[in-house]
């Protein structure tokens, strides 16, 4: 018999389109589309089971075996460091982690350099490596604003377009690393559920771009 | 009255099923102190794979620390000249996986110190596979070879820095990033490649053989490939092939695990919860050139995650008012107890108390009120 699959997707724009290369794959779910305030969503029939959870909680849900497998940005494999397997790159979602600041910026390497960020293990793995001490701000949204307050020096963040850095007279500085979303399989689930996941994986591989 | 297994918790029955699994094939129990000193895990927090220790000054001032691990104290403790056979079971001071704070967490391991030759090497495995099993039926035992994959990372010159991030990609099963680090580092496409179909090597000793047989590239590699074949005839023979799979992207600190390493897991458990393998450069450290081998189960793990919880706090609850006959209904209690039926009598209040059954005693009598089933 097959066994029933548990999906993570992130909430939002990324998810929805994850969601649609699912469904060209044969794992659709029409519940899904329904506008309803359901926070499951099972098709017995394709063997899959979804649910829609915070971007950022993908990977625990995956780690802890709630989801057997879902899709995260690596950003967030890169800050929490989750104990799960990375099967694929599926690029897309691609963006960068970016060091930013107000324009003209200037380090001063004779003092510590305050840091705004969500990402602070990031942050602090890239500033270890070049040997630049450092204080953490740890915000959870509108970190730009952290610079324009002079509240911070520089940021650490994701940065997509580069539109609203523009807008306020911000720029980057340095891009630590590039961004793309990844999909991820629980250790336990990978065994029990081999070949279910598996050929899910190598449908999934066959559509990359 | 005969002891009922119902008392035991899926932990407790565990330990003892296990404890009787080693004791008939000889090892021993070790009995562990309970306090070590600090500087002797500090020198060796690699292997702990931990930096946090719970610490204390002693009354003649030397720093001590509550055990993180057992391993290390059988090491030091056996005797140069001796092969050692123990098992242990106790309770060890961690960090657990994802909370900051301390936690006690108990162990149950088996060590064999000494000669190690591939009845030694079949026998832990299989004492690996046998415990998972007491645990539950469906289980997988996952086996990896150190010098498998290091003979393969040795094969072109990689550095140090490179070839640890390469063994984390590989424990991640990262395929995508190992191209790409390979790319960026010049490193051949052959090389690239066949990292690469390493880290997604799983499945059944038959089906992975092969596939393992094709990526052999130095003398290091055969030798570890023959060893493979050599406990997959072992497991054959014992009729455990089937839970048993090998997976290459179990890693294990380089400094300490040689040779054989593996993992266990049970189904609706989402990490393992058994580790463990050939160690001989730990003992090597300590003084010895023999080896050792040796695993150990987590039972935190098994505990935060265990399902047989019963749905009752007791059997029979028992209602009495202050006109009860306080020797006759002690005897209706004798009478219910025998029949293996936890029984709680209390006056008047129900409380919150999820029961079975519900009496009222009354007129020297037991009056069934409610029965949930």
């Amino acid at each position: 018999m097959r066994k029933m699959i548990n999906i993570a997707l992130p909430k939002g724009r990324l998810g929805e389109k994850v969601y649609n290369i699912f469904e060209s794959l044969g794992y659709g779910c029409k519940e899904i589309l329904e506008n309803n305030r359901k926070l499951i969503f099972e098709d017995e029939k394709n063997g899959v089971r979804y649910f829609w959870v915070k971007p950022s909680d993908v990977a625990i849900y995956v780690e802890r075996g709630a989801a057997d497998v879902g899709v995260v940005g690596k950003d967030i494999l890169l800050e929490y460091n989750p104990d799960i397997y990375e099967l694929l790159d599926l690029n897309i979602g691609k963006c960068r982690v970016c060091v930013a600041a107000k324009n003209g910026f200037r380090d001063n390497r004779e003092k510590t350099l305050k840091v705004a960020t969500k990402f602070s293990n990031i942050a602090k793995k890239y500033y270890n490596s070049i040997g630049r001490e450092i204080e953490i701000i740890k915000l959870n949204g509108s970190i730009e604003l952290a610079p324009i307050l002079n509240m911070s020096d520089v940021i650490v963040d994701i940065v997509e377009t580069g539109t609203t850095l523009k807008e306020n007279d911000l720029s980057v500085v340095t891009e630590i690393v590039d961004i793309s979303a990844r999909f991820i399989s629980n250790k336990s689930s990978y065994k029990f559920k081999n070949e279910e996941i598996s050929l899910m994986q190598e449908k999934i591989r066959s559509v990359i771009k | 009255m005969k002891l009922s297994e119902k008392i035991l918790k899926t932990e407790e029955k565990a330990t003892l099923n296990l404890r009787a699994l080693y004791e008939s094939y000889g090892y021993k129990k070790y009995k562990m102190q309970k306090f070590e000193e600090y500087d002797f895990y500090l020198e060796n927090k690699s292997f702990l794979k931990t930096e946090n220790i719970i610490t204390f000054t002693d009354l003649t001032g030397k720093l001590m620390a509550l055990k993180p691990d057992v391993t290390l104290s059988i090491v030091k403790n056996t005797k140069h000249d001796q092969s050692q056979k123990v098992y242990y079971s106790e309770n060890v001071y961690r960090t657990s996986q994802g909370t900051r704070e301390f936690k006690e967490i108990m162990q149950v391991g088996l060590e064999y110190i000494g000669d190690i030759n591939t009845y030694e090497t079949c026998e832990v495995i299989y004492l690996a596979a046998k415990s998972l099993e007491l645990i539950n039926k469906n289980y997988i035992l996952d086996i990896s070879h150190m010098a498998f994959v290091t003979g393969l990372l040795e094969s072109e010159n990689v550095g140090y820095e490179n070839s640890q991030k390469l063994l984390k990609y590989i424990s991640e099963k990262n395929q995508h990033e190992i191209l790409s680090l390979c790319k960026d580092e010049n490193l051949s496409d052959d090389f690239a490649q066949k990292l690469a179909t390493l880290s997604l090597l799983y499945g059944s000793f038959e089906s992975v053989l092969p596939k393992m047989k094709n990526l052999i590239s130095n003398e290091k590699m055969e030798v570890a490939y023959s060893e493979i074949k050599t406990i997959y005839s072992a497991l054959k023979e014992l009729g455990i092939e089937k839970n048993v799979h090998l997976d290459f992207s179990i890693i294990n600190d380089l400094d300490y695990y040689n040779g054989i390493i593996f993992q266990g897991f049970i189904e609706n458990i989402p990490c393992n919860i058994l580790s463990g393998g050939r160690y001989d450069n730990l003992v090597c450290k300590f003084g010895r050139d023999d080896g050792a081998i040796g695993f150990a189960v987590y039972f935190d793990i098994l505990s935060m995650y265990d399902s047989s919880i019963s749905k009752y706090d007791v059997d029979n609850l028992i209602i009495y008012d202050e006109n009860a006959d306080a020797i006759s209904l002690l005897k209706e209690v004798n009478a219910l107890t025998q029949k293996g039926e936890t029984t709680k009598v209390q006056k008047e209040e129900i409380g919150k108390i999820k029961y079975k059954t519900l009496y009222k005693y009354t007129d020297g009598r037991l009056l069934e009120i409610e029965k949930n089933d």
